[in-house]
């Protein structure tokens, strides 16, 4: 049986509908997808069925996962977060300049951090060999980045919009652009792997990625914003992207952060 | 929207997680993400594994982070995992001398995957244990668990997290140990012998 855009829209509105129940009953807020998502069909055999086993961290300052690995100056290079300059032409596309703060739920900055991106091109072909998107390549734009996060926990990356793209999932399904994230906190309870969007893209609602987030609220954080300041003269459009690092870290160490 | 008002804690809310997706392959792996170890050190261990999901199906595109301490139960603050070379923009490898104590290893066509790294100490009151965080296609929110190395019955016998688990359950944390150094350690994303995955609150 074909899988149509119609029914996977159904399978969205229905789990929203779950969800505005759990919240009328008085459940929390959830600012995370669930990992038990059936319109994004992959999380249907990828996701435990048991529940996770919660560990207290206020019990043990001295838990593993409270500590995160370290990376420095050597792990990156000067033009790592300019991904318009690490070929020897310019790649097509509108180039964008996307910065923002990496926070954790403290507000605090998270300094010194590593961040990694990835993309598609402005045409929505990943530089991936198994991606077989008839799409052109763009032999001037990989669309890797990486950087370190500064003493007030900003990054800044230069790049080209990427375009959307089709997947098969269902017929006619299409990714709203967006820049894939990688982010280390300073507990690795911390880590986040996220997707970041653009303002008023019509694909949102389409699409079950995006939509596995049912929180209205929760679901905007995953947008930029188009933000003046950050264009650039003659050269690019700009976006402001504040990240919040989710999960907890040890509290006994916030002197000298 | 996405310009969080650190004067107002109310406004602090967590950026939502979301699949790593299919095509990371070019960008998140880099050479010598399994090779933790420094070169020729004696107490370095093999660890490796199959990746499945709930029909048992090997996952092609699974990626693995482990995070641990070094012999001694300290946690290292070396960073350097993924040296880079200024003139091509690749990846150095590692110095082959310190211990970053991290590691990154994609799932290879058959699911498996493995990673050289060093006997990790005790801390604290826990057995010792490498911290393992899988991501994947397919999966909205990353998963957390641990391996465990078998041989100290006692220290496991009084870990904080196995002893509250039920034996079928806490067995899928400990890796099986195959000899010289090498343990074999599977996840099971969902269905029969589920890996035990943890929050952290
Ligand atoms: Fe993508």
């Amino acid at each position: 049986m074909t899988l149509t855009q119609h029914d996977i829209d159904q399978e969205i509105a229905a789990k929203h509908a779950a969800y505005e129940k759990r919240l009328a009953d008085g459940g929390p807020v959830e600012h995370q997808p669930r990992r038990d998502y059936a319109p994004y069909r992959s999380s249907v055999l990828r996701h435990p069925k048991q529940p996770p086993v919660t560990i207290d961290v206020s019990k043990d300052p001295e838990l593993v996962e409270l500590f995160s690995p370290a990376f420095g100056e050597r792990d990156i290079t000067e033009i790592d977060n300019d991904l318009t300059r690490q070929h020897a032409g310019e790649p097509i596309g509108e180039r964008i300049t996307v910065s923002g703060q990496l926070l954790d739920r403290d507000g605090r900055p998270v300094r010194g951090q590593l961040v990694e991106i990835w993309q598609a091109n402005s045409a929505g072909r990943y530089a991936h060999r198994r991606e077989q998107h008839d799409a052109p390549l763009d032999p001037n734009f990989t669309g890797v980045g990486r950087t370190l996060t500064d003493d007030d926990g900003r990054y800044r990356f230069t790049t080209v919009q990427p375009g959307p793209y089709p997947w098969r999932q269902h017929v006619n399904a299409w990714r709203p652009a967006h820049i894939h994230f990688s982010l280390f906190g300073t507990a690795f309870t911390q880590r986040l792997v996220t997707q970041m969007y653009f303002p008023s893209d019509p694909l949102f609602p389409y699409d079950p990625i995006i939509q596995s987030v049912t929180d209205d609220a929760a679901r905007q954080r995953l947008v930029a914003t188009y933000d003046h300041s950050l264009s650039v003269p003659e050269f690019s459009m700009g976006y402001h992207w504040d990240i919040v690092l989710d999960g907890p870290q040890a509290t006994w160490i916030e002197e000298g952060r | 929207m996405t310009r969080i008002d650190t004067s107002r804690p109310d406004s602090v809310l967590p950026t939502p997680s979301h699949t790593v997706g299919p095509f990371y392959g070019h960008a998140l792996p880099f050479r010598g993400g399994e090779d933790i170890a420094p070169v020729g050190h004696p107490d370095t261990i093999t660890v490796h594994g199959c990746v499945t999901d709930g029909e048992g199906t090997p996952l092609p595109d699974a990626l693995i982070e482990l995070w641990g301490p070094d012999p001694d139960g300290n946690l290292p603050t070396a960073d350097g995992s993924m040296r880079r070379d200024p003139a091509s923009g690749g990846f150095l490898g590692r110095d082959g001398v310190e211990f970053t104590g991290w590691g990154r290893i994609q799932t290879d066509a058959s699911g498996r995957w493995y990673a050289r790294t060093l006997r990790p100490g005790a801390r604290g009151r826990n057995a010792p244990y490498l911290s393992v965080c899988v991501f994947a296609r397919g999966l909205l929110v990353h998963l957390y668990t641990r391996t465990y190395l078998p041989g100290d019955a006692a220290a496991l016998a009084a870990d904080p997290l196995l002893a509250g688990l039920a034996d079928a359950r806490r067995d899928t944390l400990i890796a099986a140990a195959e000899g010289d150094g090498t343990y074999r350690f599977d996840i099971r994303l969902q269905g029969e012998g589920e890996t035990v995955f943890l929050e952290f609150q």
